[in-house]
C-alpha cells in the first residue's frame, strides 16, 4: 500500500465475483476510477448500492482476496489527448501496447499501468497566436508536426480562456507549459477527457460530402457522409473485418481510428505490420502515420473491452476539434454489446431482450451520435464518422444489437454468407442494403464525378432488381424460357455483379478504384447493355448478343493501373463486333 | 492449510463454503472426502459470506463431513520436456503408469493474452497434403483452423491425416503434437493412439484424456492443461505445436452444466452468455511472437448438434477462430472422403501464407475461381431437380458438370494419399480448363497464358 495517500478515499473488498468487485466503506461516485486490491488494478465503479460500491475491474481479478484494499481516485476515466497519439496501439483502457511489451513482456500481464502518451517525448511546438491574443475554449494556439499529419494543440474545452500572457514556440513534453493566460492559467499540450462524455461542438452540420472509399459498392451504390454513421452486420467470415480494414485503408478521412473491440490478435497484428508499408493514396505517406489502433482483443479482459469504444471516439473527436475529417471503424460493437451483457448479468440487473442489459438501445445510440459533421468551437470544421461491425448469432439479423443499430444508423451494408461462400466480395448484399445519405449526396456526385452518374446508378439499381424477379422465374422454368431481352437483362445484371460490385481487396490495384474509375466502368456496362438492346431491336438473337467477345475483356479492366488505353480499346473492338453483327 | 469443515450447501459441481478467511478469487481448492480421497477444485465467487467452489471432479463423496482447503494460489500446471511421449488425465495426471512429471516451471492455467503488439503475423504455409485445404483453405502456422463437424462423419480421420502430413515445405524445425481429448469415447481415444503410435507421433506429442465417462467438469480445465503445455512448448523450447482438441461440444456442454448449476441468467439454447468470451480464452491462445523461435497452430474439433452451423457452439467458435473446415454429410453419403464441403469452409490467413514466394503466384486466383465454379454449378444442382437438365443453357451445363467434377477429383482423395501443392494447384487448372476460357474472369489473362494447360502444353510442345 501506498503512504502518504488520504484515507478518506479507502475502501475494501467485500466480494469478488470474476471482473466484478464489490467494496465497502468507499466514498465512491458512479464511474470513479479506483485501483482495487494490493496490486492496484484499474477499475471503475458502476453501481452504489446501500453500503456496496460495486466495480467493474479492467485487469484479471485471480487471486485478489476480500479485505484488500480499495482506493478511489476521485477522476473519472479519462484518455490523454496530446501529440503522440498517431501511431499508436492502444488497449482498451488507452495503455500503449508498445510499452506494455516492455514493461511486462510478450503476454499482457496485470497491475502494470502506463500513460496513453509519452511524457519523455519532445515535440517542437510552433504557435500560431501570440501574447495579447484573446483566446477561447477550443482556440488553436500552435502546431506540432505529429507525423505528416499536423497536430493542432488547442485550448481545453473547459477552460475559461482569455487573454495570452506568454506563449513561445519550442521543444516542450506534453507536460510543459507553452502558454500562460493574463489570470495565470498554464496551458499545456496534453489535455485529459473523460472518455464517456463527448466533446463539445458548436454545431452540427449536415452531411452533404461522401466518404469516398475506393470500394465500388459503397462509393458506388451506398455511399457513406462524411460524418456519417453505417452499419455492416454479418455472420462469421462474410468480410467485416475486411470491409473495415478497406476502409482504414483507403478512405479520405485524414485521420483514421481503428478500434479491434473483443476481436482477434492475428487481425490487430495484420494492421499493426501492413499499414506502415501501404500509402496513403492521397499523401503518399504510410497510411499509420494517419492511424490510431485500439486493440481489446477477445482474451482481453471484458470490462477493458466495454471502455474500448468510448476509448476510441474520444480520440476520434479530439482530431475532429483539430478540423479533421475522421473516420472510426469498431470492430465489433456485437462483442462491446456482449461485454454490457456480462457485466450487466454479474450486477443481476433484470435483463432485457436475449439477456442484453434494458439499456442496450440508449448506449448503441450515444455512442454513434457522437459521430457527426461539425463546427467546432474554434471555427473550424470536422467530422467523425462511425461504421460499426455487428457479429449477428447465427447471421440472424433479427436479434437485439443489429435491431437497435439498425434504428440508429443511416447506412445499412448487409453482409450475405450466401455471397462470401461463393467468394463473391465484397460480400455485400444489394438488394438489402441501403443509404439514406442518397439524396443528400447526390449535388456532390453531380458536382465531382458527372452529372450522369446519379441516372448511371439508378439504372444499375434497376437492372440489379430486375435480375432479381427475374432468377425467381428461372428458378422455375430454366433461363431458355425467358423472353430475349430478358435473357440479355441476365447477362448485363452478371456483368455489374462481376465487374463492378465485386472487388478483390487483396488484389494490388483491384483493392483501391477511384471514382474516376468506378464511372468508366459502369458507363461501360451501360454502353454494352444499350449497343445490346439496339442490336436486338434490329433482329439480333439473345444468344449472338451474348456472344460479343470483347465484352469479356471488360472484367480485366479492374485489375489494370493504367486501364484507359485498354478500355478504349475494349470499346472500340465491341463497337466494330456489333457493327459486324449489325452487317451480317 | 487451515481445513474448513462449514459445507453448506451442494448443488451439481459447486460447493459453497461458509465462514473462511479470506479466500483468493480463481484460487485451487482441494476437497478431502471422508475415505481420504482429494478432489481439486477452484473459487468462482469469494466474499466474506460465502465461498463457491467448482469441483473438477465428481462431487460424489462429497458431504457436510468433508474438509475444504484452500491453496492460497490460483491454478499452476508443472511443465517439463519430459512431458513429450506422455499420456495425462484430462486434469493433468499422469496415466500411462509412468512417473510422475519432473516440472522444470509450474505455469498459470488461465493463459494470459499475447500483446497484440508482440505478435508476429502468420505467413508459413503448411502443406497438408488435401487438396481441399492447401488449394482452397490454406492452413498457416500459428492459425486457429476448426473442424466443423457433425455426428457419425469422419472428422477424426481428417484430424489425423493433418497431423500425418502436415508440414512446412523446406523446413526442418522441431514439431510437438499436443492433443485434448474432452469428453470422447475410449474407442475414438484408441483410433487415435493407435494412429500415433502407428506413426512414431506419440514420441513428440502429449496427450491429455479427459473420456466419456470422466467427470464433465474437469473438462473445463483439460485444453488450458494442454495450451499451457502448448504454450511452454512453444515459445520456452522452440517447438512448432499442433494442437488438436475434440470435442469442443463436449466442452461447451461441461460449461453449460455449471452455468446452470450458478443459476445464470442463460443466453442462446441455454449456454451461458460469456461463452464468447469464455472460447476465446482457449482459442486465442494460438500464434506467433516476435523474435521467439516456435508457434502454436490450433486445430479444434467440434461436432455440430444437429449438423447446424448456426448453433451457438460452431458460431461462436467462427467468430473467433480463424476460418473453419466444414465436414458434410452429403458428400460422406455420396462416398467422398473427405467429405470437406469448401463453400462454407474459409481460412482467413490463407491470403498471408500464398502466393509467390509462399506457394505459387496463381494460387489466391486458382481458389477463388474453383469456388466460384464450384457455387455456381452446385446452385444448379437444385434447379435441375425442378426444371430438368435440358432446360438448362449451355454454359449453366458446363458448370452443373463441373461441380460433379471438382467434388470427385479435387475434393476426394485417400485418406494416405499425400498431394504436394503443385499437384493441387495443377488439378485445379485441369478442372478450370473443362470451362470456356473466358468465363475464368477471376484470374488475370497473364497467369491464364502462364498457367492454363491449353498455353502450358502449347508453350512445351
Ligand atoms: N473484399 C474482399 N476481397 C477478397 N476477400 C475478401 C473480401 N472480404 C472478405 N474476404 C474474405 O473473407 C474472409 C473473411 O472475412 P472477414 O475476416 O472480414 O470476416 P468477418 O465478417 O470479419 O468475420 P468474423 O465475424 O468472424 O470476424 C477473409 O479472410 C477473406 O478471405
Ligand atoms: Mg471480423
Amino acid at each position: 500500500m501506498k503512504k502518504g495517500k488520504e484515507k478518506r478515499a479507502q475502501g475494501a473488498l467485500k466480494r469478488i465475483s470474476g471482473p466484478v468487485v464489490t467494496a465497502v466503506g468507499l466514498d465512491a461516485h458512479m464511474y470513479d476510477v479506483v485501483k482495487v486490491g494490493n496490486e492496484e488494478l484499474m477499475g471503475e465503479v458502476i453501481k452504489i448500492q446501500g453500503e456496496n460500491t460495486i466495480i467493474q475491474v479492467y485487469e484479471d481479478t485471480a487471486g485478489i482476496r476480500p479485505g484488500e484494499p480499495v482506493e478511489n481516485t476521485g477522476l473519472s476515466l479519462t484518455v490523454e489527448l496530446g501529440p503522440g497519439l498517431l501511431t499508436s496501439i492502444y488497449d482498451g483502457i488507452q495503455r500503449p501496447l508498445e510499452v506494455l511489451v516492455d514493461k511486462m513482456g510478450n503476454f499482457i500481464e496485470r497491475g502494470v499501468s502506463a500513460p496513453g502518451l509519452s511524457h519523455e517525448k519532445k515535440w517542437e511546438f510552433v504557435p500560431t497566436v501570440k501574447a495579447g491574443d484573446d483566446v477561447k475554449a477550443g482556440d488553436i494556439l500552435g502546431t506540432v508536426q505529429e507525423t505528416n499529419i499536423v497536430h493542432k494543440v488547442m485550448v481545453p474545452p473547459r477552460s475559461k480562456g482569455g487573454k495570452i500572457k506568454e506563449i513561445s514556440g519550442g521543444s516542450f513534453t506534453v507536460d510543459e507549459t507553452i502558454c500562460i493566460l493574463e489570470d495565470g492559467t498554464e496551458i499545456t499540450m496534453l489535455q485529459r477527457w473523460p472518455v464517456r462524455v463527448p466533446r463539445p461542438v458548436k454545431e452540427k452540420l449536415n452531411p452533404d460530402i461522401p466518404l469516398i472509399t475506393g470500394q465500388r459498392i459503397l462509393d458506388g451504390l451506398f455511399p457513406i457522409a462524411k460524418g456519417g454513421t453505417a452499419a455492416i452486420p454479418g455472420p462469421f467470415g462474410s468480410g467485416k473485418t475486411v470491409a473495415q480494414q478497406q476502409l482504414a485503408k483507403w478512405s479520405d478521412a485524414e485521420i483514421v481510428v481503428y478500434i479491434g473491440c473483443g476481436e482477434r490478435g492475428n487481425e490487430m497484428t495484420e494492421v499493426l505490420t501492413e499499414f506502415p508499408e501501404l500509402e496513403d493514396p492521397k499523401t503518399g505517406r504510410p497510411l499509420m502515420e494517419r492511424t490510431v489502433l485500439i486493440a481489446n482483443t477477445s482474451n482481453m479482459p471484458v470490462a477493458a473491452r466495454e471502455a474500448s469504444v468510448y476509448t476510441g471516439i474520444t480520440i476520434a473527436e479530439y482530431f475532429r476539434d483539430m478540423g479533421y475529417d475522421v473516420s472510426l471503424m469498431a470492430d465489433s460493437t456485437s462483442r462491446w454489446a456482449e461485454a454490457m451483457r456480462e457485466i450487466s448479468s454479474r450486477l443481476e440487473e433484470m435483463p432485457g431482450e436475449e439477456g442484453y442489459p434494458a439499456y442496450l438501445a440508449a448506449r448503441l445510440s450515444e455512442f454513434y451520435e457522437r459521430a457527426g459533421r461539425v463546427v467546432n468551437a474554434n471555427g473550424t470544421s470536422g467530422s467523425v464518422s462511425v461504421i460499426g461491425a455487428v457479429s449477428p448469432p447465427g447471421g440472424d439479423f433479427s436479434e437485439p444489437v443489429t435491431q437497435n443499430t439498425l434504428r440508429i444508423v443511416k447506412v445499412f451494408w448487409a453482409l450475405d454468407a450466401k455471397l462470401s461462400q461463393r467468394r463473391h466480395f465484397p460480400a455485400i448484399n444489394w438488394l438489402n442494403s441501403y443509404s439514406l445519405y442518397l439524396g443528400a449526396l447526390n449535388e456532390w456526385y453531380d458536382r465531382e464525378v458527372s452529372p450522369e452518374w446519379n441516372p448511371l446508378r439508378s439504372w444499375a439499381m434497376g437492372v440489379l432488381q430486375k435480375e432479381a424477379e427475374l432468377q425467381e422465374i428461372v428458378q422455375l422454368v430454366g433461363s431458355d424460357a425467358l423472353p430475349d431481352e430478358e435473357q440479355v437483362t441476365i447477362e448485363v445484371a452478371r456483368m455489374i455483379r462481376e465487374i463492378f460490385l465485386q472487388q478483390n481487396a487483396y488484389d494490388p490495384v483491384d483493392t483501391y478504384c477511384s471514382m474516376t474509375k468506378q464511372y468508366d466502368m459502369m458507363k461501360s456496362i451501360k454502353h454494352y447493355a444499350d449497343l445490346a438492346r439496339t442490336a436486338q431491336v434490329g433482329g439480333a438473337t439473345p444468344q449472338q448478343v451474348v456472344g460479343i467477345k470483347s465484352k469479356n475483356e471488360l472484367v480485366q479492366i479492374k485489375f489494370i493501373k493504367d486501364y484507359e488505353p485498354v478500355l478504349e480499346k475494349i470499346l472500340k473492338d465491341m463497337k466494330a463486333e456489333f457493327d459486324a453483327m449489325r452487317a451480317a | 492449510m487451515k481445513e474448513y469443515r462449514t459445507i453448506s450447501q451442494i448443488a451439481g459441481p459447486l460447493v459453497f463454503v461458509e465462514k473462511t478467511e479470506p479466500v483468493g478469487y480463481s484460487e485451487l481448492v482441494n476437497i478431502v472426502t471422508a475415505d481420504g480421497t482429494i478432489k481439486r477444485g477452484q473459487v468462482l465467487d469469494t466474499s466474506d459470506e460465502i465461498v463457491v467452489v467448482q469441483v473438477f471432479e465428481t462431487t460424489a463423496g462429497i458431504g457436510r463431513d468433508s474438509g475444504i482447503r484452500f491453496t492460497g494460489e490460483t491454478i499452476k500446471m508443472p511443465v517439463g520436456r519430459d512431458m513429450l511421449g506422455r499420456i495425462l488425465s484430462g486434469g493433468g495426471k499422469p496415466i500411462d503408469g509412468g512417473p510422475e512429471i519432473v516440472p522444470e516451471k509450474r505455469l498459470e492455467t488461465t493463459g494470459a493474452a499475447i500483446n497484440p503488439y508482440a505478435r508476429a503475423p502468420p505467413a508459413d504455409f503448411i502443406q497438408t497434403g488435401i487438396s481441399t485445404l492447401d488449394g482452397t483453405n490454406t492452413l498457416v502456422r500459428g492459425q486457429k483452423l476448426p473442424i466443423f463437424s457433425a455426428s457419425g462423419l469422419p472428422h477424426n480421420d481428417v484430424a489425423l491425416q493433418i497431423a500425418r502430413q502436415a508440414k512446412v515445405p523446406g523446413s526442418t524445425e522441431e514439431f510437438a503434437v499436443v492433443f485434448a481429448a474432452m469428453g470422447i469415447t475410449r474407442e475414438e481415444a484408441n483410433y487415435f493412439m493407435a494412429d500415433f503410435e502407428k506413426t512414431g507421433a506419440l514420441e513428440r506429442a502429449v496427450v491429455f484424456l479427459n473420456l466419456a465417462d470422466d467427470p464433465a467438469v474437469e473438462r473445463i480445465i483439460t485444453p488450458r492443461l494442454a495450451l499451457t503445455t502448448a504454450e511452454y512448448l512453444a515459445f520456452d523450447l522452440g517447438y512448432h505445436v499442433l494442437v488438436i482438441l475434440t470435442d469442443m461440444t463436449n466442452y461447451c456442454e461441461a460449461l453449460r452444466q455449471i452455468g446452470a448449476a450458478r443459476e445464470e441468467v442463460p443466453g442462446r439454447r441455454g449456454y451461458p452468455g460469456y461463452m464468447y468470451t469464455d472460447l476465446a480464452s482457449i482459442y486465442e491462445r494460438a500464434g506467433i511472437i516476435k523474435g521467439v523461435k516456435g508457434s502454436v497452430t490450433q486445430i479444434p474439433i467440434l461436432t455440430m448438434p444437429g449438423d447446424d452451423i448456426t448453433h451457438p457452439i460452431p458460431d461462436l467458435t467462427g467468430y473467433i477462430t480463424e476460418g473453419q473446415i466444414v465436414v458434410n454429410r452429403e458428400l460422406h453419403r455420396k462416398g467422398i472422403y473427405p467429405p470437406i464441403n469448401v463453400l462454407p469452409s474459409l481460412s482467413r490467413l490463407m491470403n498471408l501464407g500464398i502466393g509467390k514466394g509462399h506457394t505459387r503466384e496463381d494460387h489466391k486466383k486458382v481458389s477463388d475461381q474453383l469456388y466460384a465454379a464450384y457455387a455456381e454449378g452446385n446452385d444448379l444442382r437444385g434447379l435441375v431437380a425442378i426444371v430438368g437438365k435440358d432446360a438448362l443453357s449451355e454454359r449453366d451445363r458446363m458448370f452443373l458438370e463441373f461441380a460433379d467434377l471438382f467434388e470427385d477429383r479435387f475434393v476426394r482423395q485417400g485418406l494416405y494419399e499425400d498431394r504436394s501443392i503443385e499437384e493441387t494447384l495443377d488439378l485445379g487448372w485441369d478442372l478450370l480448363a473443362t470451362l470456356p476460357e473466358e468465363q475464368l474472369v477471376r484470374i488475370d489473362r497473364e497467369l491464364i497464358q502462364k498457367y492454363h494447360p491449353k498455353y502450358r502444353k502449347k508453350a512445351q510442345g
